[in-house]
């Protein structure tokens, strides 16, 4: 058995990263996010990587666009004003069809807001984050083990699909520290990235890398079969599910409302209540069949977020509103507890009852 | 919801209780528990007060959030104040009694007064009340020994700071032996 190590949030996943072989990094401080850069200019240079601490967010996110455009794989991390400013950016990596994992330890908005955790950036995420018809794939850890899982796959998925992947966090998740089994290492991309701009050495034709097509004609078949592209993608889709088999509410969240979640459930098994909890690992693709395969069974759903409700929207699509959605919700850095889950819980199964 | 194992240690910024609450996980991961460590981060780091939710548990941990703890180490008045009314019925708190001169109010917990912070200045051991209650945490919980918690606190000092072990464990000591 390999010995677990203790480490936040925040340092997993940049460990993560570097096993992934992510040798460039570039960033700009914020809370709470602060440690997965503070990871990488310590451990950058000692294995010949790059870490850049940028004049902006904008700086940044080009820099790693640069960088993915010669090939190799970046990363950048914000929190959720640093990542309204990295839209464009996002925008343009889309365009070019550019790998890129981007981190956001999202905290309470809008505006400057705090930096207590929240979750409020879901929108933003799961739409596309910038301009222009694009998506993002969008994974959601729970625990310090999957911030340092997820950002190892989120290199192999973008690579994969030559799209940016981000870790959605928040800031509770980046702060807790957790035992972590660190031991795994990435799989360096195998896919050779013959589009790179390597230098052609004379020996075979330039590649262009460009989001600008003045041509609308172009322009459209461009945006089709990018499409088609992530119509495939949404075959990632996937969730953990606990408890769902005779659930009669079934709990949606994911993230450290997950957590929170799975102990009011625990809770309301005790009285007798049949709840369960089906919590998205991607969010982008959401797992739309797998809600409403489970809205053929469940009586009634509760969607627990830190937002005024966004994931709600995603879910009500999935199960086509066939049964009702609470919301069961906190915002702007506050966290909801288990006893309000629960209550949220006894309140739906007596709905469903009456 | 909550059970023994849900500590919240809590103090002025600068007193050491998110270190204090990094050697009880790691102790806890050692014996082969399920652990948390959740800080306060933010504002109150820089020179307001500090807490932790230290989290050891038998079975895997879904909130590392605490919201009634059953232990609290009070390291300032302020701390002890804030959280008194959320500890648990017959849970209990431990008071630094060298800097809080208030008395716990409540009747239906379990309260432990430790001058840590005297008892480390007396062994010349001034700055590490943090350890002294640790010691005291550790026999309370009385789920691992003094060897797991030595070297749980050899794990969380830097390899380049080892010489300050030996002093972080004397003040474990401290405290593992206060009545």
């Amino acid at each position: 058995m390999t010995e677990k190590v203790l480490m936040k949030g925040n340092e997993a996943l940049a460990e993560a990263a570097l096993r992934a072989g992510c040798r460039h990094f570039f960033g700009y401080p914020i809370t709470p996010q602060t440690e997965v850069a503070a990871y990488m200019a310590k451990r950058m240079p000692k294995i010949s990587g790059t870490y850049l601490q940028a004049e902006s967010e904008i700086a940044a996110i080009n820099m790693v666009l640069g960088a993915s455009a010669a090939g190799v794989r970046a990363m950048t991390s914000s929190s959720s004003p640093g990542i309204s400013l990295k839209s464009e950016g996002l925008s343009y990596l889309a365009g070019c069809d550019l790998p890129a994992v981007v981190v956001n330890i999202q905290r309470g908005g809008p505006g400057l807001g705090g930096i207590r955790p929240s979750q409020s950036d879901y929108f933003q995420a799961t739409r596309s984050g910038g301009h222009g018809d694009f998506h993002l794939i969008v994974l959601a850890p729970d625990t310090v083990q999957e911030m340092f899982d997820l950002t190892i796959e989120a290199f192999e998925l973008a690579d994969q699909y030559r799209m940016t992947a981000m870790i959605l966090g928040d800031g509770m998740l980046g702060q807790v520290m957790e035992p972590v089994d660190i031991s795994r290492e990435g799989t360096v991309s195998t896919v050779a990235k013959q589009w790179a701009l390597t230098g052609t050495k004379g020996t075979r034709k330039k590649n262009i890398i460009n989001s600008l097509y003045l041509n609308e004609e172009e322009l459209e078949m461009l945006n089709f079969k990018r499409f088609e592209k992530y119509a495939e993608v949404e075959k990632i889709a996937r969730t953990e599910e606990y408890f769902i088999d005779d659930a009669d509410v079934i709990v949606v969240a994911y993230g450290i409302c997950a957590r929170i979640a799975k102990n009011a459930i625990d809770e309301a098994r005790k009285k007798g209540i049949k709840a369960g909890l089906i919590r998205p690992v991607t969010l982008w693709p959401f797992p739309k069949l797998q809600l409403k395969a489970a809205a053929a069974k469940a009586k009634a759903f509760i969607v627990v977020e830190m937002s005024m409700g966004q994931m709600i929207e995603d879910v009500e699509l999935s199960i086509r509103c066939s049964r009702p959605v609470d919301l069961c919700n906190r915002t702007g850095g506050m966290v909801p507890t288990p006893d309000e889950v629960l209550a949220a819980i006894e309140k739906a199964a007596r709905a469903e009852r009456s | 919801m909550s059970t023994a194992n849900e500590i919240v240690i809590a103090g002025f910024g600068g007193q050491g209780v998110l270190f204090a609450g990094k050697i009880l996980v790691y102790a806890g991961l050692l014996a082969g528990k399920e652990v948390s460590w959740l800080p306060s981060y933010g504002p109150e780091m820089r020179g307001g007060t500090a807490n932790i939710n230290v989290i050891i548990s038998d079975t895997p941990i879904g909130s590392p959030i605490i919201t009634n703890p059953g232990m609290l180490v009070a390291m300032n008045q302020p701390s002890l104040e804030k959280f008194e009314n959320d500890v648990q019925k017959n849970g209990l708190i431990i008071v630094d009694s060298s800097l809080i001169s208030l008395k716990v109010k409540r009747t239906d917990i379990k309260t432990c007064y430790i001058p840590a912070t005297k008892l480390a200045e007396d062994a010349e051991l001034k700055g590490l009340a943090n350890m002294v209650m640790v010691g005291k945490i550790a026999k309370e919980l009385g789920i691992f020994d003094l060897d797991i918690v030595k070297k749980a606190a050899s794990k969380s000092i830097p390899a380049r700071k080892q010489d300050l072990l030996a002093p972080n464990i004397k003040a474990i000591e401290i405290g593992l032996a206060y009545c």
